[in-house]
């Protein structure tokens, strides 16, 4: 009979339980976080013993929100808990390395050159020799080297390219700013003093949705985690909370017992599927289909069956429904459609108005006329009569209110037929809109609403003419039934979901949350995919709401003191004009990717563009909205732009306005071109590459071949063959392409990953335990501390200190080579948030003559900055009066800081040519820096912000800082516990008291407008490139099968010839549950807690057919390269698809490539980037540049791969 | 009545995420080091699936826990051969493949490798031999595999489910997973504690904490088999044999374990249990079905007068008994009727409860499209009539927690959805009708119960999960050395680590 245990008390013979009290005990515990390319921002507390960093658990110290919300803590993840692995670790860079090859051609040169930037110019300019290192890159041969020797190569490489080829082709690229802001700033600074090229980073992830700035005007602006707790019906799509917003995701599985339901869309059962009351597992990629479908439900249910006054109020009030477009007859067709909205200036009542091209009319009801109601982009940057930029539905001039017509179904003038694009099934439908007319300067037009051409659109019938559907049953654009056949989910479950998701939002008034990810986002028609959600979102009045609206978590980031930081990162306080890239146009161009299609015809059409019928190609387009001032260009000219500036002096320019009339007039008669119409030319190669804090050759490379081939020159396993010869107009075509563009690659990191692997020079980075820096979050409201805990391991630095050596070092060379200042002309788009957005209200091209050629109107705009590399390093470590003179500046907004500057001149004082300036040399005083001039940091500063924008606006604001005027966080308040920001007119959210941060809440509560045409959020797009494009209205577009991406064919033929058996399927790159992004993935606890590598996913009939069990190794290849790696088998992939969750490393557990016999890749070797051209347009209102903002986005979610099961592979 | 006290950890698998985050704080504190590194004190597991070690529920193969005939209570492990024989053969016990091979990779190849014709990897090597290696399993190989026709199929807990419910978690109709994560369970009737011939293991008076004295271990690891949760591990390199220690000097010191403290789901609560140590045979001895009713039996009242009489009576100080008050385990398991244990058909009476999850509703296939099986009238959350479709069996779950009595768990995730629907209609509609009150009580409720599951269950910051009463180490200290003198003497290696038989 079992005796019952018996519960030990007697102490003595417990005494052994020292063993792991004695392991508990610690030395020192220290705040800081993980500055990595995630969006966490956890408060970490990081365990020191003995000197050495043994453990970390989360800090649980967040201040508390409002009451009723659960609180943030523990926040922190199964990666960010393993960091400490890393510091220790053998993949540590402990050393400087140079590869052998260029370290003893180094050697040699030097002991004939006295001079560094001779014996540099002896290496670059033999083909041999700098094929000889470029062919080397990768492949092992790495030796341990100095400091001064390294930083002695790398200032050579930078001085010489100066010199023969231009600041400019010097490039650099930094993700993710606000996860180490300084960090980041110490490069960005850097190359912006030097004249360099920063390369952005949210679009070319193509985490950037294009869909913000076309229907907000913004960014990418959401709430923070806590703010799902107040939403009552939340859609997931595209998002895998689980895995990628771990730390928060506890504010979903709570909220449903706080009665939310939850829906998640997604094709495969995902993590957060486990506790969704509805699994929708709609197609991959076809969202789209189902919220059109749904939105027509909405329309039907909501707006026609019956009206409800919340929606009604809400579209009249915040949304672009009531403004009236114009009816355009094709003469030659016959046919009708929406043309532009309206200008109010074509009004006789209106016609003399300030920037009347652009503010827009609504029809009154009141007064039963077309009437110009306030907040329109042209009231925005009025000059005469400011303060009218508002969203109180009055006319600015008289004051009168307004109350505008939404539709004008109940009496119209006539019905005229429109023709609506039928994308899908390849036609177009012809709906009737009701429409009144209007005397005009250039007689009676038809006028609709954007409100009635949704209604038209969506195909809801209201009576009217045309093909609209008799019920949801019908298979006609855009019913429950059409989406059947794109989305697999059956009409019954559609409806289910639309009525319930009305139900809520006219219950809560907008708690509808859309939480949406990569999975939406990385696909070619991504920003169609957003505008269909949001449409939902718009039509139950959600956005703007506590707990409503759309929750865009990809990649993003939220800079919270963005003013401040954007100064100093990108030495504007030294009055530079930073030269600022997007990075997608650079690779597609610089890489040569484009050269290996055919390009945007092959998969992307214009509205009645037949198959095969060529029209432009990708690169045409870019090279015109370069031209135009759409998108910047980097390199810019075909030459020097120090030597343009020389040029300019030699033929008398005096002044810089001179200097720019003689650029300008070069480039009218072609003397000068852009660098973008010939990029295979040697003299507009990039040449020297600076990487820090990120993997720019491994996973973040969309066609990562390519740039072995093309920038680094050295092994690949691409086989797709180049097909662009004879589709282009306005590039120079080389036969030969140009293989290893770059002379140098210069990678800082702690860890040897794909891209230290492939560089020519690795040089020992700090690991964020190691250093101070600053790092925000849109995940939460809270600022956060990096904080060294024990000093930098074995040689490495934190990057401030490893950027200033180098600039150190590049300012004594500079002394000999470059003594005294140049003037270097810079180029630069039109810029959103600026005047540049009334820039051109048409589409006009100066070169083929249809305009003149006018800088920052119809072309780009230029600046002359004068340089000076023998104090470049002074400029480094210190900031810069012209801040102090001009402010910081946000959203169009302008700050003042000059007590603020001179208070930290006095605190952390730096003296330069006698002048006592805020000093930036520790890491730690940039921190302070950026926390002290800064609204969401600084209270005063915030009520100045708000004072600015009530000058603008009209309207009282500043109450909401009033309270707050006294805050100032410093760098010590954030160590001793996370501080929250304050509500600033820099974001979009009102914060105060605790309140949780919902994007557009100032909008809506406090009527400031969208920085958007309408001031408004957008239904309607009317810039010509989307009407051309038939994307004015939320449309649906086929997602490009695999013959239209054209990557496949020769790995078809391989495998016809082989006789391979092997399957296509759709590749989809999801982000991991062992990784941020490549970090963490190589990480010993990471490793072996997933399966020792980066698995591919199949589903289990595939596999089954493919003849692949479990663990079995296979090979993913298609014409872009190949990756293998083993199979996991489950049920709940779906069928067609192959997962491999992103961002690979290709240094660990990576075999030989049996079809290629080299190493196989990594996800990226399967992907090649497309640009789409509509998000190239620009010049006009939302469709404005800036970094990071807006441009073609790096999609490659539409990639189709060969799987096939392989022998256990060689290492 | 005996009174104890215990503590005990509850999670909430309806809020786990599956992010493995309490496991590597746990082996970064404990189990980073050699002969421990296949060690994973807390682990997580994805239901379906086989777990780890691999299919450790098949207590045919492992022979753990106990065994009771309708008299008698005896070890599985010393049920069919004599105990004795098995001290020096013991086929039950795990072999590193049932765990795995602990593996790296030879990273130092990147910066070392010689400059060559193809680019450097680091291959994977095992840490055990230093040499190249195969990677074929691993401490979470079924990781996020509900759909998995390898491991998921071959979970245990499917053994009294009809084929068909299987065959059709293998489709999109009724695909899922969960999450499982383990610890010592710190039973009441431990396995590990009976089965070792040295005497080794103890449970802790103050908090009922399961420790192998590493002094006294003789590695003959008749824990490891014994254990039917397969948490006791052997370190290879010091010859003892190792488990969760509940982070008792964490603990000890007010702090929550570290992995209930890293747990980013929110899911894992702290808190006293005041128990009948005199009930014991009563719990173990019941038939299956009643196994649950028993369990809860043994946790005792800690408001009850007689209770707390008898508790100070045994020593039990008023912190802790006051921290049973409002321990949210007593909540959750006795109160609310929410919690359960794992696997008490084991009958080592596990410490360690779990609230079972909620699934999506199933669905159908019509015609190749996918269609919600919902009814048409729109009824916010529709498994409160239908459980039975729910993606997670009820079998399944019932075959982990409640020894196979699905009414059980019926009653949990019923309670739980009244929750939801109460605290929609609060805060959606804005009233509580007369319909919702029904269905309360239809679910064994009511409004004021159901606030505080809400309150519990959503809101809780760390002092509300985790009720860590008052360690006085000092008199426990004080029984062998002076507290001011070992003020002094701590940490400077005056008490002696353990060494290989000792």
């Amino acid at each position: 009979m079992k005796k019952w245990t018996k519960e030990t008390v007697a102490p003595i013979e417990r005494k052994w339980e020292e063993f792991y009290r004695n392991r508990h005990q610690h030395d020192k515990r220290v705040r800081t976080t993980h500055g990595v390319n995630c969006t966490g921002s956890c408060s970490w507390e990081v365990f020191v013993k003995d000197g050495i960093v043994t453990w970390e658990l989360q800090a649980t110290d967040y201040p508390a929100l409002e009451d009723g919300l659960p609180p943030y803590e523990p926040r922190g993840c199964q990666r960010g808990i393993s960091f400490s692995w890393y510091l220790y670790s053998p993949i540590r860079v402990k050393y400087p390395y140079v590869r052998g090859v260029l370290l003893d051609l180094w050697r040699k040169a030097r002991e004939t050159h006295a001079d560094p930037v001779e014996a540099w110019q002896s290496i670059v300019n033999d083909p041999e020799k700098r094929t000889s290192i470029q062919k080397a890159r990768g492949k092992g041969g790495y030796r341990r080297v100095r400091w001064d020797e390294s930083l002695e190569i790398i200032s050579a490489s930078v001085i010489h390219t100066i010199k023969e080829y231009g600041p400019d082709r010097i490039i650099g690229f930094s993700p993710i700013p606000a996860m180490s802001q300084v960090s980041f700033a110490a490069g960005s600074r850097f190359l912006s003093l030097l004249g360099g090229t920063f390369l952005s980073f949210y679009d070319w992830y193509c985490d950037l949705p294009p869909a913000s700035p076309e229907v907000w005007g913004e960014q990418t602006d959401v709430h923070e985690s806590a703010d799902w707790y107040n939403s009552r019906f939340i859609a997931v799509m595209g998002a895998n909370l689980n895995m990628t917003r771990t730390p928060d995701v506890h504010f979903i599985s709570e909220v449903r017992h706080a009665g939310a339901k939850l829906t998640v869309f997604s094709p495969d059962f995902s993590q957060v599927a486990k506790y969704a009351d509805y699994w929708i597992p709609v197609h991959a990629g076809q969202d789209t289909a189902y919220w059109m479908a749904v939105n027509h439900v909405l329309l039907k249910e909501l707006y026609v069956d019956r009206q409800v006054p919340y929606f009604m109020d809400y579209l009249k009030k915040y949304t672009d429904t009531p403004f009236l477009v114009e009816i355009i007859e094709d003469s030659s067709t016959q046919e009708a459609r929406a043309g532009k909205y309206l200008r109010a200036n074509r009004c006789a009542e209106y016609s003399g108005t300030e920037n009347g091209d652009w503010k827009l009319l609504v029809w009154d009801q009141l007064s039963g006329r077309a009437r110009m109601p306030q907040g329109t982009i042209g009231h925005r940057w009025a000059q005469q009569q400011p303060g009218k930029w508002n969203l109180e539905m009055r006319d600015p001039q008289t004051g009168e209110d307004l109350d505008p017509e939404l539709s004008f179904a109940g009496s119209y003038n006539d019905t005229c037929l429109l023709t609506f694009d039928d994308f899908a099934g390849g036609g177009t439908v012809k709906r009737a809109v009701p429409v009144r007319y209007l005397q005009t300067g250039q007689g009676k037009v038809a006028v609709t609403t954007v409100f009635d051409l949704l209604m038209a659109q969506f195909g809801v019938p209201r009576g009217l003419p045309g093909q609209y559907p008799q019920s949801y049953e019908e298979d006609t654009l855009y019913t429950p039934a059409w989406q059947e056949k794109y989305t697999g989910i059956h009409r019954d479950t559609l409806v289910r979901f639309a009525r319930e998701w009305g139900e809520n939002a006219e219950k809560t008034h907008g708690k509808n949350l859309v939480i949406i990810g990569a999975g939406a986002n990385h696909w070619y028609h991504n920003n169609l995919l957003y505008r269909s959600a949001i449409t939902a979102l718009m039509l139950t009045g959600s956005v703007g709401v506590n707990g409503g609206g759309l929750a865009h978590y990809v990649g993003q980031e939220k800079l919270a003191n963005h003013a401040s930081w954007g100064s100093i990162a990108f030495g504007q306080d030294w009055g530079i004009t930073p030269r600022q890239q997007n990075a997608p146009s650079f690779h597609y161009v610089h890489t040569d990717q484009w050269r290996y299609e055919q390009g945007y015809s092959a998969y992307d059409r214009l509205p009645g563009q037949s198959e095969g019928e060529i029209r432009d190609h990708t690169i045409d387009l870019q090279v015109r909205a370069v031209r135009r001032g759409w998108l910047p260009s980097f390199p810019q000219f075909d030459r020097s732009s120090l030597q343009v500036a020389r040029d300019a002096a030699a033929q008398g320019a005096a002044n810089d306005k001179e200097t720019i009339n003689y650029v300008v007039s070069q480039l009218k008669n072609g003397k000068v071109g852009f660098a973008v119409e010939d990029p295979d030319a040697p003299q507009n190669w990039p040449r020297v590459w600076f990487i820090w804090r990120g993997n720019a050759i491994g996973t973040s490379a969309k066609g990562h071949e390519y740039f072995l081939r093309h920038y680094l020159g050295t092994h690949d396993n691409a086989t797709a063959p180049e097909m662009a010869g004879g589709y282009t107009t306005e590039v120079v075509y080389h036969d030969q392409a140009p293989k290893g563009k770059l002379d140098l690659v210069v990678d800082m990191n702690f860890r040897m990953d794909t891209s230290a692997l492939y560089s020519d020079i690795v040089l020992p980075a700090a690991t964020w335990y190691e250093k101070d820096d600053l790092n925000t979050t849109d995940m939460h409201s809270f600022i956060n501390p990096l904080q060294a805990a024990v000093a930098p391991a074995w040689e490495s630095k934190g990057d401030w200190d490893i950027y200033k050596a180098i600039a150190q070092s590049v300012s004594a060379l500079a002394k000999t080579h470059l003594p005294d200042p140049v003037q270097d002309v810079v180029m630069l788009p039109l810029q959103h948030d600026t005047p540049d957005e009334l820039a051109q209200p048409h589409v006009l091209d100066w070169k083929t003559g249809e305009v003149d050629a006018i800088p920052g109107k119809t072309m780009p705009k230029f600046r002359v900055v004068t340089r000076d590399y023998t104090r470049l390093y002074e400029q480094m470590i210190s900031l810069g009066a012209e801040i102090e003179k001009a402010g910081v500046s946000a959203h169009g907004l302008t700050i003042p800081v000059g007590d603020e500057y001179q208070r930290l001149a006095q605190r952390q004082p730096h003296t330069m040519d006698g002048k006592v300036l805020p000093s930036l040399y520790e890491a730690r005083d940039v921190a302070e820096a950026i926390l002290a001039l800064d609204p969401v940091s600084n209270g005063e500063l915030a009520h100045r912000a708000f004072e600015a924008e009530e000058h603008k606006t009209g309207l009282n604001l500043s109450d909401l800082a009033e309270g707050l005027r006294e805050v100032r966080h410093s760098f010590a308040d954030i160590v001793a516990q996370p501080r929250r920001v304050l509500t600033s007119p820099t974001w979009s959210g009102i914060v105060n008291k605790g309140r949780a941060y919902t994007p557009f809440s100032l909008n809506v509560e406090r009527l400031v407008p969208w920085r958007t045409l309408t001031g408004r959020q957008h239904f309607y797009l009317d810039h010509e490139n989307y009407l051309e494009w038939g994307e004015s209205l939320p449309t649906y577009k086929p997602k490009p099968d695999h013959l239209m991406l054209d990557e496949t064919q020769i790995a078809l033929t391989t495998i016809q010839d082989k006789k391979l058996w092997s399957k296509m399927l759709n590749l989809i790159t999801p982000h991991g549950k062992w990784s941020i992004h490549s970090t963490y993935s190589e990480n010993d606890r990471m490793m072996t807690l997933s399966r020792g590598g980066y698995p591919v996913w199949l589903n289990d009939k595939d596999a089954q057919e493919l003849f692949i069990a479990d663990n079995d190794w296979v090979e993913v290849f298609n014409n872009n390269g190949v990756f293998v790696q083993r199979a996991i088998v489950s049920a709940r992939i779906p069928p067609g698809t192959v997962f491999i969750y992103h961002a690979t490393e290709r240094t660990v557990g990576i075999p030989k490539s049996p079809l290629y016999q080299k190493r196989a890749g990594m996800n990226n070797s399967l992907t090649r980037v497309r640009l789409k051209p509509v998000l190239m347009s620009g010049g006009y209102a939302q469709f404005t540049y800036a970094l990071n903002y807006w441009g073609p986005t790096g999609n490659n979610r539409d990639t189709f791969v060969f799987v096939r099961r392989i022998e256990p592979p060689e290492f | 009545m005996n009174v104890r006290a215990h503590m005990s950890m509850l999670f909430h698998l309806d809020k786990c995420i599956g992010c493995h985050t309490c496991s590597v704080a746990c082996k970064n504190l404990w189990t980073d080091r050699k002969g421990a590194e296949y060690m994973w004190w807390n682990n997580v597991e994805t239901i379906p699936g086989a777990g780890y070690p691999t299919q450790w529920q098949d207590q045919q193969r492992y022979r753990g826990g106990w065994e009771w005939d309708g008299e008698t209570l005896r070890l599985r492990l010393h049920s069919k051969a004599g105990g004795l024989m098995k001290l020096f053969y013991n086929p039950a016990l795990p072999e590193l493949d049932n765990y795995y091979e602990p593996f790296t990779f030879r990273y130092q190849d990147l910066f070392n490798a010689p400059a060559g014709d193809d680019q450097p990897t680091a291959i994977p090597i095992s840490k055990i031999t230093g040499e190249p290696m195969e990677i074929k399993t691993g401490p979470n190989w079924d990781d996020d595999l509900g759909g998995s026709n390898t491991y998921a199929w071959n979970d245990q807990n499917f053994a009294n489910l009809p084929e068909t419910v299987r065959v059709q978690m293998q489709e999109l109709e009724r695909v899922v997973f969960n999450y499982l994560p383990r610890i010592c369970n710190h039973c009441l009737n431990p396995a590990c504690v009976a089965a070792c011939p040295s005497g080794a293991i103890y449970k802790r008076a103050e908090d009922g904490v399961v420790l192998v004295n590493e002094n006294k271990c003789r590695a003959w690891r008749m824990c490891i088999a014994a254990c039917p949760y397969k948490k006791v591990y052997y370190n290879w390199s010091t010859g003892k044999s190792e488990k969760c220690i509940l982070c008792f000097p964490r603990l000890e010191t007010g702090q929550a374990t570290a992995c209930a403290h890293s747990c980013v789901g929110r899911i894992r609560y702290l808190g006293v249990l005041l128990y009948d140590a005199d009930r014991l045979p009563q719990t173990a001895m019941v038939r299956d079905g009643e196994l649950i009713d028993a369990h809860r039996d043994v946790i005792l009242d800690p408001f009850d007068p007689q209770v707390i009489e008898a508790a100070r009576a045994n020593g039990i100080e008023d912190s802790w008994i006051s921290a049973a008050q409002d321990s949210p385990a007593y909540k959750f398991v006795k109160l609310w009727k929410l919690a359960l244990p794992l696997h008490p058909e084991y009958r080592t009476i596990p410490m360690m409860y779990y609230i079972p999850p909620l699934s999506p509703i199933v669905s159908v296939i019509e015609e190749e499209l996918y269609r919600l099986d919902v009814s048409e009238d729109i009824r916010d959350f529709e498994l409160f009539d239908r459980v039975e479709a729910a993606r997670i069996p009820i079998q399944y779950l019932a075959n982990l927690f409640s020894a196979g009595n699905g009414t059980i768990i019926e009653a949990i995730i019923r309670k739980l959805l009244a929750v939801r629907i109460y605290m929609r209609r609060k805060t959606v509609d804005g009233v509580i009708d007369e319909k919702t009150l029904a269905l309360l009580e239809e679910a064994g409720t009511n409004a004021e119960e159901v606030e505080a599951i809400y309150k519990l269950t959503t809101q809780p910051n760390m002092a509300d999960a985790f009720v860590i009463p008052q360690y006085h180490r000092e008199s426990a200290i004080e029984a062998w050395n002076d507290p001011l003198v070992h003020k002094g003497e701590t940490g400077l290696g005056y008490i002696q680590p353990p060494h290989r038989g000792e």
